[in-house]
């Protein structure tokens, strides 16, 4: 255990289950607390979430394509729930078919994710940004 | 000579008693007397046995033990604290409302000045502290375990929140010279929820210091016990004959309603998993053992809230009349009033199924419906009780309804309101010696007894006929 904790979960109406089953597998061995709302999850259901848990990072899967829509306003609403400064990823397949990533990442930048991944990524790389991002010795 | 336990309910209008032979198996007799909080508890109590021992010989049965429940001096008053209002302060107000306390407000989040100022003007009894996952969040907790050192010096905490705070507040409780006592978290996990240790310590609480602040301590010496507030006794009876005991099997999954004057009580006994397959269980996981209280639903002095939560329309529905406003009136300034005219009684059946309807909706869970570019998809937050086998009913309206299934009918799963959980097709049951409270208390010492006798009297009886 490195005494970190993540939310996890697949946002808005997804029902894609598997990711999220192996990115609870991969981060709890690689020594995360995980903290899974699971598929269907809304926005507040991850804040809640993080609240009660103390969460360092939310970590959001979005797969069917329309994370840009279920996540507007999320950050805002941390800073709301006095997250402040907690950490947002999200991954899978965030927009519909294949756009210019540069955008896309500049457009999730802007509600304010630390860090967006863009298809084909594996929650490894996830898994090594954490580590820097949360400071964890390996 | 037969042996015989008195089971004592001091109810908020009636001392209740019961005399039963445990060896027979049999209620010998029954008896009650007006609840006498203001002069001497006793005095109510000697009446109603007064009462009892013209029903019976007394050199027939020997009372080896006399046990009580209690809901006089208004109930156990509780609020409870937690943090998130979906989370912990939910946990929280259920694991309060399973012990029987009447939760009279909840608070989330970091509590204010105004806050705490309300909270002295209400009189609690108890205030349950919680907040965080085990190792989650500590800082909301102990603000507010501060907040209420300071203020609260003379009532009993409960704390059951992060556990990875609980030493720290203790030393601020400690410091302050606060009464407390110290459980498990009542959410240790995200959406798991502990509801058995806290409803311990709340018992506890209530028999070691809330007696006697509520002039009860006089009982004491003549009963064996004041063991725990009159609902708890009620679900501790239903979870017995729901899930049985060590010897024998429970009836199944059931529904007990209870319509009083003040409130109506839901109690549900069972897990209430999706019964469908493809759908997916969100939120916080309800307890086997759920009550839910609604203060806004009641025959007499809440008739008027019932209106107000009902509306005319649906009144009417079930009875045509025009001067329902009075009529509701009428009743929430009489709450001693008993009907014997006929259309005094309709109107009251009447208000007891829209209290069985609107307090059943509440109390079970229901299904929303995500629409994705796949199709629906469906979620479910709280208990599905579709394939519940039984409702039970008990409290006045019902125990002396001519009509007490057309009542509990109302508790149905409708195709009108097909997300809505409830029961589909349930036999409908009445507690018609009014012994549920009696039965939690004497399943506290002798659970087979206690179970067999629901079975007979509530259950089986009213098969045959
Ligand atoms: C199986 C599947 C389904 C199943 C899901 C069953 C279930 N309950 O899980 C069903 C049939 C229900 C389904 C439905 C739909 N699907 Co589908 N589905 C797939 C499929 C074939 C595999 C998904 C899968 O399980 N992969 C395996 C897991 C391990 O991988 P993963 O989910 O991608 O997760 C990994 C990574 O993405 C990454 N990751 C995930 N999150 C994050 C987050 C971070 C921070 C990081 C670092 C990494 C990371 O790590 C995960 C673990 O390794 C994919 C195509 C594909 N090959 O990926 C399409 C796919 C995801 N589906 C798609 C679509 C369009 C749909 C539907 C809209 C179809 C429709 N038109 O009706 C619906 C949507 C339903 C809904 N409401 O969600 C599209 C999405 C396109 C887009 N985003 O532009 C895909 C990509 C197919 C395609 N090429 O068109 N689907």
């Amino acid at each position: 255990m490195n005494g970190k904790t993540i939310v996890i979960g697949v946002i808005g109406s997804d029902v894609h289950a598997v990711g999220n089953k192996i990115i609870d597998y991969a981060l709890t061995n690689a020594g995360f607390n995980v903290v899974n709302v699971g598929v269907l999850s809304t926005q507040e259901d991850f804040i809640n979430a993080a609240v009660e848990t103390n969460a360092d990072c939310i970590l959001i899967s979005s797969l069917y394509g329309h994370g840009e829509l279920d996540c507007q306003g999320i950050r805002e609403k941390c800073d709301e729930a006095g997250l402040k400064d907690i950490l947002l990823y999200i991954g899978g397949n965030i927009v519909v078919g294949k756009q210019d990533f540069k955008d896309v990442e500049e457009r999730f930048k802007k509600l304010g994710f630390n860090r967006v991944y863009p298809p084909g990524v594996k929650i490894e790389a996830g898994i090594e940004d954490l580590k820097k991002d949360l400071e964890i010795k390996q | 000579m037969n042996e015989g336990y008195l089971l004592i309910d001091f109810g908020s209008t009636y001392t209740k008693l019961t005399l039963v032979d445990i060896k027979q198996e049999l209620i010998i007799a029954t008896s009650k007397a007006i609840t006498t909080v203001e002069t001497n508890i006793m005095d109510g109590f000697n009446k109603a046995f007064h009462l009892l021992k013209q029903k019976y010989d007394e050199k027939e049965i020997k009372i080896i033990k006399k046990l009580a429940c209690s809901s006089a001096a208004g109930g156990l008053k509780m609020v409870t604290i937690g943090l998130v209002p979906e989370l912990t302060v939910e946990a929280g107000k259920r694991a309060a409302l399973g012990a029987g306390a009447r939760v009279l407000k909840t608070y989330s989040y970091e509590i204010t000045s105004d806050e705490i100022n309300e909270i002295k003007q209400m009189q609690v009894d108890i205030i349950l502290l919680s907040g965080g996952t085990d190792g989650g969040n500590k800082e909301i907790i102990i603000h507010n375990a501060e907040k209420i050192a300071k203020h609260f010096q003379s009532i009993p905490i409960i704390l059951a929140g992060n556990k990875c705070a609980h030493d720290e507040i203790r030393e601020i409780f400690n410091t302050h010279k606060i009464k407390y006592q110290v459980t498990q978290n009542v959410m240790p996990r995200l959406n798991e929820i502990n509801v058995l240790p806290v409803r311990e310590k709340i018992r506890e609480l209530f028999m070691k210091n809330i007696i006697r602040s509520k002039g009860m301590d006089h009982a004491e010496d003549f009963i064996d016990g004041i063991l725990m507030p009159t609902p708890a006794a009620v679900l501790k009876a239903s979870e017995i004959l729901s899930k049985g005991t060590d010897k024998q099997d429970g009836i199944g999954d059931l529904i007990v309603v209870d319509i009083g004057g003040a409130t109506t009580d839901v109690h549900s006994l069972a897990d209430g998993y999706p019964t469908k397959a493809g759908i997916n269980l969100k939120g916080l996981k309800e307890p086997f053992a759920k009550r839910t209280v609604e203060g806004d639903l009641g025959m007499r002095y809440s008739a008027l809230a019932l209106l107000e939560a009902s509306g005319e329309k649906m009144i009417k529905d079930y009875l045509s009349l025009e001067n329902i406003k009075e009529k509701c009136s009428f009743l929430h300034q009489h709450i001693n009033f008993v009907p014997k005219k006929e259309e005094d009684i309709a109107f009251d059946e009447a208000l007891a199924k829209v209290a069985t309807k609107l307090a059943i909706n509440r109390h079970v869970g229901h299904i929303e419906i995500a629409y994705t570019p796949l199709g629906e998809v469906y979620n479910q937050y709280g208990k599905d009780l579709l394939e519940v086998n039984y409702i039970i009913g008990t409290g006045g309206v019902l125990v002396h309804s001519r009509n007490p299934d057309d009542i509990l009918k109302e508790g149905l799963f409708s195709k009108q309101e097909p997300t809505l959980l409830k029961p589909k097709n349930p036999m409908f049951k009445i507690d018609k010696q009014y012994i549920l409270s009696a039965m939690g208390l004497l399943a506290y010492d002798l659970p087979d007894c206690a179970y067999r006798m629901m079975k007979k009297y509530i259950i089986d009886k009213w098969e045959d006929s």
